[in-house]
């Protein structure tokens, strides 16, 4: 066998999976799109339609929201452990990544502890102020679960990007006599947008697409991807949810590409 | 002083943040080796718990290990030499290859199974076999297998070593297996890691493939959130973390040996 065709013949396995199990059922899936009572059409209800719609300004504001609430808390704890060496610091940096392997149903079990019916936080304020705390089955409990699973990903890509930092722009921005927080607002957090970008963007997409956190959580909060898990398995309406899927994808997929682009870096969700 | 205090003030922020993420860990540990966790730990220490939960939920942790090694075995005859050909090959063709694999990482593991489902929910055998959960692990991790294997080619000389063994007239598949293969192992070792940890938890795409006969791990966790006793839940999530705990040690332990090469 030549090199030539052995190569190819290296590439077949992954391009058999792939095109079978990926390429071919995606395709379906936008075909699926269209085939429910209005059609191509239907690919629009999800801007027409008042409940779809409210849905996902609802879902884009919640990702919004916990990807600027993650970047500033990574941000400033990223900094601090990268910045300074004292004990404990290692354990420290392994307390806040390893929930990087959790799943979101976890996730969302990790915030019932905290707020739900038994938690800590309702035990807390009931000791405290005599009336208990309980949110996890709200919006901001679906909001800190998210915050939970984002945070030990921002917090490693901003530490790697405070590493490659050249300390020496920030000690000649200070000997020109500026204040330690013009140095920050004007030489570091600048230096540091490329990675703000790249891991805002995972935070956003992965905020935007989580099922399971929502799914342990969720009584009654209206996402994206719970509406289209009941719409496909209570209302059967395959039509819609395809169409709602594939719409998801291709937002979640249009932001990782674009910060990609942008900060040239390889991106990607997970969760 | 006023470093002192900002020294301080983000030390304390960075410990509130690790306890966020830390307590509710260890609440869960403890509520589930404890009585009853409405009245502390003071009602006494259990393995009760933990002994229901393996009664119950047996057969989800062996079917989630099962579908784990699977999916390793899949993702390594398959992602491996095509890791291989894809740096061989190079150009546009490898890059567009690349970049559609890595798809089913930017799209929401719902719209994946759903498109699984339409297009094979007939086929009724598959439907109801774990096959079918595998074939969603296998397109969801394989970007990791791929991608962590190309990392190393990228950083070990492949061409050199693979073009002097050729002129010593060693056979294509000769060369994969006594050049190629073993310059990649730590590229595969940590891919390895990751699609095994990353199967185990997968639930997103597991929670629309699984049947009630083919229940993993993470979807009788669900199960268990939704209608079991929080010390049952607990002692379940103990078990979870017992086992996903030392894959990700080991990826960390990886990682830092290549840090220091």
């Amino acid at each position: 066998m030549s090199q030539r065709s052995f190569v190819w013949f290296c590439l077949l396995p992954l391009a058999v999976v792939t095109t079978a199990f990926f390429l071919l059922p995606m395709a379906r899936l936008v075909v699926a799109g269209a085939e429910g009572p209005h059609g191509l059409a239907g690919y629009l209800a999800i801007l027409t339609e008042g409940r779809y719609r409210a849905t996902l300004i609802n879902t884009v504001l919640l990702a919004a929201a916990t990807t600027v609430v993650t970047l500033i808390v990574a941000t400033i704890a990223g900094m601090f452990l990268q910045r300074h060496r004292f004990p404990g610091r290692a354990v420290l940096i392994a307390m806040l990544t390893f929930p990087l392997a959790f799943p979101g149903v976890v996730v969302g079990f990790m915030i019932i502890l905290l707020a739900g019916r038994q938690g800590l936080i309702g035990d807390l304020s009931n000791r405290i102020f005599g009336e208990k705390l309980v949110f996890a089955y709200s919006i901001y409990g679906l909001f800190l679960g998210y915050l939970y699973f984002s945070i030990p990903r921002v917090i490693l890509t901003i530490m790697a990007a405070v590493q490659k930092l050249d300390v020496g722009l920030e000690e000649a921005a200070r000997s020109l006599g500026a204040s330690p927080w013009a140095v920050q607002r004007d030489v570091v957090l600048p230096a540091l947008a490329p990675a703000f970008v790249a891991s805002g963007a995972i935070a956003f997409a992965t905020a935007m697409g989580a099922f399971g956190t929502a799914f342990t959580l969720a009584t009654n909060i209206d996402v994206l991807p719970m509406l289209i898990y009941t719409e496909f398995t209570l209302a059967a309406n395959f039509a819609t949810s395809a169409a709602l899927s594939v719409g998801l994808g291709l937002i979640t997929w249009l932001i990782l590409a674009l910060a990609r682009t942008f900060s040239g870096s390889a991106v990607a969700a997970a969760g | 002083m006023r470093d002192r205090l900002i020294f301080t003030g983000q030390f304390i922020f960075t410990l509130f943040v690790a306890a966020f993420l830390v307590v509710p860990a260890g609440l869960s540990i403890s509520a589930g080796v404890t009585v009853n966790y409405f009245r502390g730990i003071q009602s006494g220490v259990t393995l009760q718990w933990v002994a229901q939960v393996w009664e119950l939920y047996a057969g989800t942790i062996l079917l989630s290990f099962v579908i784990a090694f699977a999916t390793l075995a899949v993702t390594l005859l398959a992602g491996v030499p095509a890791a291989y050909a894809l740096h061989a090959r190079g150009g546009r063709l490898a890059r567009i290859v690349e970049e559609i694999i890595t798809l089913p990482l930017a799209i929401p593991g719902l719209a994946i199974a759903l498109a699984l489902l339409l297009t094979y929910g007939s086929f009724g055998d598959f439907r109801r076999s774990w096959l079918f959960i595998l074939v969603g692990h296998v397109i969801f991790t394989m970007p990791f297998m791929v991608r962590s294997v190309m990392a190393v080619f990228a950083t070990v000389d492949i061409k050199t070593l693979d073009e002097g063994a050729a002129s010593l007239g060693a056979s294509p598949w000769r060369r994969f297996c006594d050049v190629i293969v073993p310059n990649a192992l730590p590229g595969i070792l940590a891919g390895a890691l990751m699609v095994v940890t990353l199967s185990l938890g997968e639930f997103n795409l597991t929670w629309m493939l699984h049947t009630p006969l083919t229940k993993t791990l993470p979807i009788g966790l669900a199960d268990s959130y939704a209608s079991m006793r929080l010390e049952v839940a607990s002692a379940y999530t103990l078990i979870f973390f017992v086992m996903i705990i030392p894959l990700l040690v080991a990826m960390q332990l990886l990682a830092d040996r290549d840090n220091k090469r």
